[in-house]
C-alpha cells in the first residue's frame, strides 16, 4: 500500500473549483460542518470558565515558547532518565532517516502508525515504503485514506471528505469480495477493526504522534477516540513518537488546562475517549510495553517561526476549530489547499513551510470574517497572521502587477479629492454605461470576477458627495 | 451635537441612498451633520497587504475628520478598519497614533451611534410591518459587537418584523477583493445565505454593510429571486416623519 503524497498540484483556484463541483465532497462537507460547530458550541456553553482556561493556556504556551530550548532540554533529560531516547531533526529528511535507522536496527518489517500530522509533514509513509517496510495506518480515517491513496483533508478528521457510500465501495475493494451492499456504519467499522487487529498484533514498530510533550516528566501525551494509538504504542517492541518542537509544555500539572480546551474545541467532547501518557519503555514491574522508546523532535522551520511575526501560530494545539468554522474550508474542503495543513491555520503555516511564492492563491482565499480567530482556543490571531502574509507578499513584490497597480491607483485617487470626485463620478457613470452596453464588460477584469455569478448593480451615475453638495447649494439659494 | 458623516467609498459611489438615509436619521436625532470632502478608509489596501497605502488613506481620514465631535459611519467593516486596525498603522509615530486613537474613540458605526449617543424618534405610522431577516456582517459583528443594536432600532421603528436566520452570522462570501478573486466560492457562500432566506420565506434582507449586501443582491438578481435587499438605515429612515 502506498500513500500518494503531493500528487499533481494544480493550485488553489482550480482545485477549489473542482471541489465546488464535486457532489460527494459537498455532501460530506455539509454533513461534517453542522456536527463540529454545534457540538463545540454546546460543550463550551456548558463550561462558564472556558475563557479563563483559554487565557491560562495562552500564558503557559507563550511562556513555553519564550523558554523553548530550556524546556526541550529538560524534556530530553527526563526521557533519557526514564530509559528512552530523544533524536533531534532539523529537517523532515533528517527525521525520516532517523526513523528508518531505528526500524532497520530493530530488523522490523511491519509498522503500525497512529495519526500524526508531523509524519504527514515528513511524508514518512512514502519514505518507509520506499525502504520496503509495510506500513499500516491505524486511525480509522487515516486507514480509509491510505486505502484510497489520498492525503488527510482535515487535521483531526482525515477522511471527513468521504461519504459513507464511497467508504463502502473502497472497503468492498480491499476487504472481501462477497460483502452485502449498503452495510451499516457499525459493520464497516467492524471490517476495518478486524484488519487493524491483525496489524496491531504483528507489528514490529509502532509510530505515533504526540499532542503534547511534558518537560518535567519526559512524557509524550496522546489523545484519541479509537484507542488505536495505545495499541500501536504498546504492542510492538519499539515505539517511536514523532513530534514538532513546539509541542512542549513545562509541567504535568499544566496538561489539564490544554486537555480541557482541546476536546471541546475539536469535537465538543469534554475529554477524548483515550488520553495516554507515554514515559519511557517497559520498566519493571510493567508486564507489557515496548522495549525501546524513541522521540523524534522535528524543527522543520519552527525555530525560525519562533523569531518571526508568526510566533503565535506555534501556540496551535491542532484542534481543527478554525477549519470547522471557516466559510471557505466549509465550501471547498481540505484538499483544495494542497498542503498538509488546510483551513486558516494552514493558510498561516503553508507559506512558512513551503514558501510564500507558491502560496499566494491560498492566502488570498480568506474573506477576513474573523470567525477562526474567535473560536481558536489558543487565541491565535489567525486572520491577522493571514493578512501578515499578504503584507509580506506585497512588500516583497510577490503579488500580481494588476493588483499592485490597482491598489496604487486607488490610493492615489483617494488622496486627491478632485481626482477622486471626478473618478468616482465617472465610475458611477461607467457602471451605468456597462449596464447599457454589456459588450463593454468584457474589457474590465474586476468586473469579470464580479459577473461570475452576480448581476451588475444599477448605479445612479453620481456620487453621494456630489448629490449632497448639489442639494446644499439648492437649499442655500432657496 | 456636531457630527461628521463618513459615508464610505462604497456608499459614496455605488449606493448614495444609504448616505442620505443616514443623514435623515442623524438630523432627526438632533445632530448638526457635516459631510466633509472624503474618500476611503484604506481597508482594501490594508487587507491586500498594502499597509503603506492604507496608512496614507488613514492619515487623510484623520485630517479630514479630526475637527469634529463625532464621526458616524454606516458600515461595520469600515468602522472596524479604523477603530480596530487603524491605530496599528501608526506604530512608528506615537503622537500620531494617540491622535488617531482619540478620533476613533469618537467614531461610531451608525447603529452603535443611534443606540448609544443619539436616537431619532420614529413617528411614521406604518400599518403593517414587512417580514424581513437580518444578516450580520462579520467585521461589525466580531470586531465591534454589532448585533443587538440594529435589531433593537428596527423593532423600535416598527417597520419590519424580523425572522432570525439560522446562519445570520455566517460569512456571505463578499470579503472585499475576495469576491472577485474567488467568485465561485463567494457565490456559493451567498447561495447558502439565500437558501436560508428562502426557507424562512422572507422577502427582505437587511444588513449594515453595503459591501456584503451589494454582493448578495448581485447574486439574488442573477438568480432572479424575489428578495429585496436593504441597508438598515434605509428601512429606519422610512419611519422618520418628513423624510424624503
Amino acid at each position: 500500500m502506498s500513500t500518494a503524497m503531493n500528487s499533481q498540484k494544480v493550485g488553489f483556484r482550480p482545485a477549489s473549483q473542482t471541489a465546488l463541483n464535486n457532489p460527494d465532497l459537498q455532501q460530506a462537507l455539509a454533513r461534517a460542518r453542522g456536527g463540529f460547530v454545534d457540538k463545540r458550541q454546546i460543550a463550551i456553553e456548558a463550561l462558564p470558565e472556558f475563557e479563563a482556561i483559554k487565557a491560562r493556556a495562552k500564558a503557559i504556551k507563550d511562556h513555553s515558547l519564550d523558554h523553548l530550548s530550556d524546556y526541550l532540554i529538560e524534556f530530553e533529560e527526563n526521557v533519557t532518565a526514564s530509559g528512552g531516547q530523544v533524536h533531534w531533526a532539523q529537517t523532515t529528511e533528517q527525521a525520516n532517516e532517523i526513523i528508518l535507522n531505528i526500524c532497520n536496527e530493530a530488523k522490523a518489517r511491519k509498522i503500525t502508525k497512529g495519526k500524526s500530522m508531523i509524519s504527514e509533514e515528513m511524508q514518512l509513509n512514502a519514505a518507509l515504503e520506499q525502504a520496503d517496510f509495510e506500513v499500516m495506518e491505524t486511525d480509522l480515517g487515516e486507514y480509509i485514506i491510505q486505502l484510497a491513496k489520498e492525503t488527510p483533508s482535515h487535521i483531526i478528521a482525515p477522511a471527513v471528505h468521504k461519504t459513507k457510500a464511497q467508504i463502502e465501495t473502497l472497503f468492498d475493494q480491499f476487504h472481501a469480495a462477497d460483502l452485502p451492499s449498503n452495510r451499516s456504519r457499525e459493520a464497516l467499522v467492524s471490517e476495518a477493526r478486524l484488519r487493524l487487529r491483525e496489524a496491531f498484533l504483528s507489528a514490529d514498530v509502532g509510530i505515533t504522534g504526540a499532542n503534547f510533550l511534558v518537560a518535567n516528566t519526559g512524557s509524550t501525551v496522546l489523545v484519541t477516540n479509537e484507542g488505536n494509538g495505545d495499541l500501536t504504542a504498546s504492542i510492538p517492541d519499539v515505539h517511536i513518537v514523532t513530534a514538532s518542537i513546539d509541542k512542549v509544555i513545562p509541567k504535568l500539572s499544566d496538561l489539564p488546562t490544554f486537555l480541557r480546551l482541546l476536546g471541546r474545541s475539536a469535537t465538543g467532547q469534554e475529554i477524548t475517549t483515550y488520553t495516554t501518557l507515554f514515559t519511557g519503555p517497559k520498566q519493571a514491574p510493567d508486564e507489557a510495553g515496548p522495549k525501546a522508546f524513541h522521540v523524534v523532535l522535528l524543527d522543520n522551520g519552527r525555530s525560525e517561526i519562533l523569531h518571526s511575526e508568526f510566533k503565535a501560530a506555534l501556540r496551535c494545539i491542532r484542534c481543527g476549530a478554525c477549519m470547522n468554522h471557516c466559510a471557505v474550508y466549509g465550501t471547498v474542503g481540505g484538499h483544495a489547499y494542497e498542503s498538509v495543513y488546510p483551513g486558516p491555520i494552514g493558510q498561516v503555516m503553508t507559506p512558512l513551510l513551503n514558501g510564500l511564492e507558491g502560496s499566494l492563491d491560498t492566502i488570498s482565499a480568506c474573506t477576513m470574517n474573523g470567525h477562526c480567530s474567535v473560536v481558536c482556543p489558543m487565541s491565535i490571531p489567525l486572520t491577522d497572521l493571514i493578512r501578515q502574509h499578504r503584507i509580506n507578499a506585497f512588500t516583497q513584490n510577490k503579488n500580481s502587477l494588476i493588483e499592485r497597480k490597482g491598489l496604487g491607483a486607488w490610493q492615489w485617487l483617494s488622496l486627491h479629492p478632485r481626482a477622486y470626485c471626478l473618478g468616482t463620478a465617472l465610475s458611477g457613470r461607467a457602471v451605468k454605461m456597462l449596464n447599457a452596453w454589456p459588450f463593454l464588460q468584457r474589457f474590465t477584469p474586476m468586473l469579470r470576477g464580479w459577473k461570475t455569478g452576480r448581476a451588475l448593480m444599477r448605479a445612479q451615475g453620481t456620487t453621494f458627495q456630489a448629490q449632497y453638495k448639489k442639494r446644499r447649494q439648492h437649499e442655500d439659494t432657496t | 451635537m456636531k457630527v461628521a458623516l463618513f459615508s464610505t467609498c462604497i456608499v459614496d459611489t455605488l449606493k448614495p441612498e444609504i448616505g442620505f438615509a443616514t443623514l435623515t436619521l442623524l438630523e432627526a436625532a438632533g445632530c448638526e451633520v457635516s459631510v466633509p470632502t472624503q474618500s476611503c478608509c484604506g481597508q482594501a489596501n490594508f487587507n491586500n497587504g498594502d499597509t503603506k497605502g492604507a496608512r496614507a488613506l488613514a492619515l487623510q481620514w484623520l485630517k479630514v475628520f479630526e475637527a469634529y465631535e463625532y464621526v458616524v459611519i454606516p458600515s461595520g467593516s469600515c468602522a472596524a478598519m479604523l477603530k480596530i486596525h487603524g491605530p496599528s498603522l501608526f506604530s512608528d509615530d506615537e503622537a500620531l497614533q494617540l491622535r488617531f486613537k482619540a478620533l476613533t474613540q469618537r467614531s461610531y458605526e451608525l447603529s452603535a451611534f443611534l443606540s448609544e449617543i443619539a436616537c431619532p424618534v420614529f413617528e411614521q405610522e406604518i400599518s403593517t410591518a414587512t417580514p424581513a431577516s437580518y444578516h450580520d456582517s462579520c467585521s461589525g459583528l466580531r470586531d465591534l459587537y454589532i448585533k443587538a443594536q440594529p435589531r433593537a432600532l428596527l423593532a423600535a421603528s416598527n417597520t419590519v418584523e424580523l425572522t432570525e436566520l439560522s446562519n445570520a452570522e455566517a460569512c456571505c462570501g463578499f470579503g472585499g477583493t475576495f469576491c472577485v478573486k474567488h467568485p465561485e466560492i463567494s457565490c456559493r457562500l451567498a447561495d447558502d445565505k439565500i437558501a436560508t432566506l428562502e426557507a424562512a420565506d422572507t422577502r427582505m434582507l437587511i444588513g449594515g454593510d453595503w459591501g456584503c449586501l451589494m454582493h448578495l443582491k448581485g447574486r439574488i438578481d442573477a438568480l432572479n429571486k424575489p428578495i429585496d435587499v436593504k441597508h438598515f438605515s434605509e428601512v429606519l429612515a422610512s419611519a422618520i416623519k418628513g423624510a424624503h
